[in-house]
């Protein structure tokens, strides 16, 4: 998940990095030599898993029982989490915004206690309390998700509610005569878009990364398809791995472009990776 | 585009007299009565209270925290009064929402949304009252070409200069035809230049519509130059309200006195009834003057006579030349610096160091106690 983190970033921010930028040929030579270390960490465990995979493991991997069920799964739980954090958060960041400026410090303590508390221990009290017909559903994991994916989820709005004068803006819908209903719609989640793209690529790379839970709660997700079938067949195993990756990096890219796009438009803030989450923990 | 705005407003060029209810007959009058408002221990009002005629443009001066943008807010609907009304056309608008209270408003800092075009931003409202989208269109172009902009309307506001974003947000109050105007700063964010074609801008739309406006700004000129009336406000009450050259030439307090214009105050003696002794020489009080104690006399800097003497009273300290007029700081005895406006021409005979006499005309001077 590491790469995943770091291509993500470079694509949203080439603007930052140029700036930065300084035209010395010591500090040239050193970036250089800290982005081949960098280039060489991150690249050679790839090239030695395609390898490893070799081209029959891609052949044979989309044709593997349980390899289309757990990712459709894992698409599926994804969608959920995103549904859920996104009525959740969206008018809970706005609000704070709007009416309890002073809450945002506690509000941004508490939406990072899924960091510090280990998704073990989460999952095993989630388990002990559930009652038995929730427990059995493939769903209770999507709000587990919404736990986890909460505090990436509540950086991303707030960064992007911070590069907005929210409340100039609601006031000034309010007295053009919208209500709040309006306003949100038209005027605030417009304005929002970055932020909640940035949302959405948070959430939707965590669901299709997390293992522990998923693995305690006995659902065969993706990752944990990748898992258990490495004991049957390493290769396609891996080939399934890096099939995922690709994908995920694909839908990242594609998310990036067209909110840049968006925002090129319309000026609006420019909410990057960077300034939304701390990176350590993009998935498990 | 005079033609356009001759049809949305009767009064086109014609200026609305501040008092006179005979302004624009599509004006609307707004009182505010007896407001108050507390934040904490602290009273941002303090029983406020303004009769607005219709048409008329008033504008509430005053350093900041003085109450004057929380009694703007009050009347637009985001903020609530502790005790007090605000009538608009006679009717107590206190438990109406700010979505209903057809108010247009252009505030401090840049408030066009981000991801509408200029076109688009002009017709918000009119979308939210559910006009066609023709009609809707039209009238937010015609808007846009009142305030010069035609040429933008396809444009985003990241895309548009400062002045252009407020020229838009006052188009963007205007198209929903609103009962008042209000401005709250509107002009602050912007340079200098901008400022003052705006300024006008402003005031001749304002006219040509006949909107009732209330502009809450802390630059006096603003106030001064746009203004019918200027209510100058201190600790959230108003100090005086009147028309700018009486508040310029007859001050009701020693606050409005120096916050509006250049005031130099010099140590006086009571000496009777209506008389003080100021640069030992005896002058005629105001009305209303302290009749004990230590006091000032309060004199623009226009309003000092200044000649070179040897042996006077003073010397130049300082010479600031300010084109037509060049301002003169004087040293007088006992450590008082006055300032004193005379023509440029004559201050070439005053350089920094001359001996000057000092002297006050024969009209009736504004004495306060003194500050120490």
């Amino acid at each position: 998940m590491a790469t995943l983190t770091s291509a993500a970033g470079q694509a949203v921010s080439p603007e930052h990095s140029r700036k930065r930028r300084r035209p010395q040929g010591q500090s040239s030579l050193w970036r250089w030599v800290v982005m081949i270390i960098a280039g060489v960490y991150f690249l050679v465990p790839l090239y030695a898993a395609l390898r490893f995979a070799g081209l029959s493991g891609f052949k044979e991997v989309f044709t593997t029982p349980g390899f289309g069920s757990s990712l459709w799964l894992s698409i599926r739980l994804a969608a959920v989490t995103w549904i859920v954090s996104m009525l959740l958060m969206i008018p809970t960041t706005v609000y704070v915004h709007l009416r309890m400026p002073g809450l945002r410090r506690l509000l941004e303590g508490v939406t990072i206690l899924p960091i510090v508390i280990p998704p073990v221990v989460l999952i095993i009290g989630v388990l002990q309390v559930m009652p038995l017909a929730l427990r059995a559903s493939v769903w209770l994991l999507a709000l587990e998700y919404v736990v986890l994916a909460m505090p990436f989820a509540y950086r991303a709005l707030d960064a992007g509610l911070r590069a907005i004068d929210v409340k100039t803006l609601t006031e000034a819908a309010g007295s053009l005569g919208a209500g709040w209903l309006s306003t949100m719609w038209r005027v605030i989640l417009p304005n929002m878009r970055t932020a909640v793209i940035s949302a959405t690529i948070l959430i939707v790379a965590l669901v299709l990364g997390e293992f522990t839970m998923a693995s305690l709660d006995l659902k065969q997700t993706f990752p944990v398809w990748i898992v258990l079938f490495d004991q049957e067949n390493a290769q396609i195993s891996v080939a399934a791995s890096i099939f995922a990756l690709f994908v995920t990096w694909v839908f990242l890219m594609l998310i990036t472009v067209i909110a840049t796009r968006q925002s090129r438009r319309t000026g609006g803030g420019e909410v990057t990776l960077f300034t939304v989450a701390p990176q350590q923990t993009i998935g498990n | 585009m005079t033609a356009k705005a001759n049809e949305t407003g009767a009064a086109a060029g014609v200026y609305a007299p501040p008092a006179g209810a005979s302004g624009s007959p599509d004006g609307t009058p707004v009182s505010l009565r007896n407001l108050t408002r507390a934040f904490g221990a602290t009273k941002a009002l303090d029983g406020m209270s303004l009769d607005i005629a219709p048409g008329e443009l008033i504008a509430l001066l005053g350093p900041s925290g003085c109450g004057k943008t929380t009694a703007l807010r009050i009347v637009a609907g985001f903020e609530y009064a502790d005790s007090g009304e605000v009538l608009v056309n006679g009717k107590d608008v206190s438990e109406v929402p700010a979505s209903k209270r057809d108010m247009g408003m252009v505030f401090q800092s840049y408030s066009l949304f981000p991801n509408m075009s200029a076109l688009d931003n002009v017709g918000f409202g009119l979308r939210m009252r559910k006009t066609a989208a023709a009609q809707r269109r039209s009238k937010a172009a015609e808007l846009l070409d009142m305030v010069g902009l035609s040429a933008q309307a396809g444009q985003y506001p990241h895309q548009l200069s400062g002045g252009q974003q407020q020229r838009v947000a006052l188009a963007r109050a205007l198209a929903i035809e609103p009962h008042v105007l209000l401005l709250d700063e509107p002009l602050s964010a912007l340079d200098a230049k901008v400022r003052l074609q705006l300024r006008e801008q402003i005031r001749t739309l304002q006219q040509r519509l006949g909107t009732t406006t209330i502009f809450v700004t802390h630059d006096q000129e603003e106030a001064l130059s746009m203004a019918d009336r200027v209510g100058v406000m201190s600790n959230g009450r108003l100090e005086q309200v009147a028309e700018p050259a009486e508040l310029y030439t007859r001050p009701a307090t020693a606050f409005v006195a120096e916050f509006v214009g250049t005031m130099n105050r010099l140590p006086a003696e009571v000496a009777g009834p209506g008389t003080v002794t100021v640069l030992g020489t005896s002058c005629a009080a105001m009305e209303g003057h302290p009749t004990s104690g230590p006091v000032d006399v309060l004199v623009r800097p226009e309003g000092l006579t200044v000649a070179p003497a040897s042996g006077g009273n003073g010397i130049v300290s300082g010479r600031t030349f300010l084109g037509a007029v060049t301002r003169l700081a004087v040293l007088l005895s006992g450590d008082t610096e006055v300032r004193v406006d005379v023509p440029s021409a004559t201050a070439l005979a005053m350089a920094p160091g001359t001996s000057v006499q000092v002297g006050l005309p024969p009209t009736p001077v504004l004495v306060a106690p003194r500050q120490q």
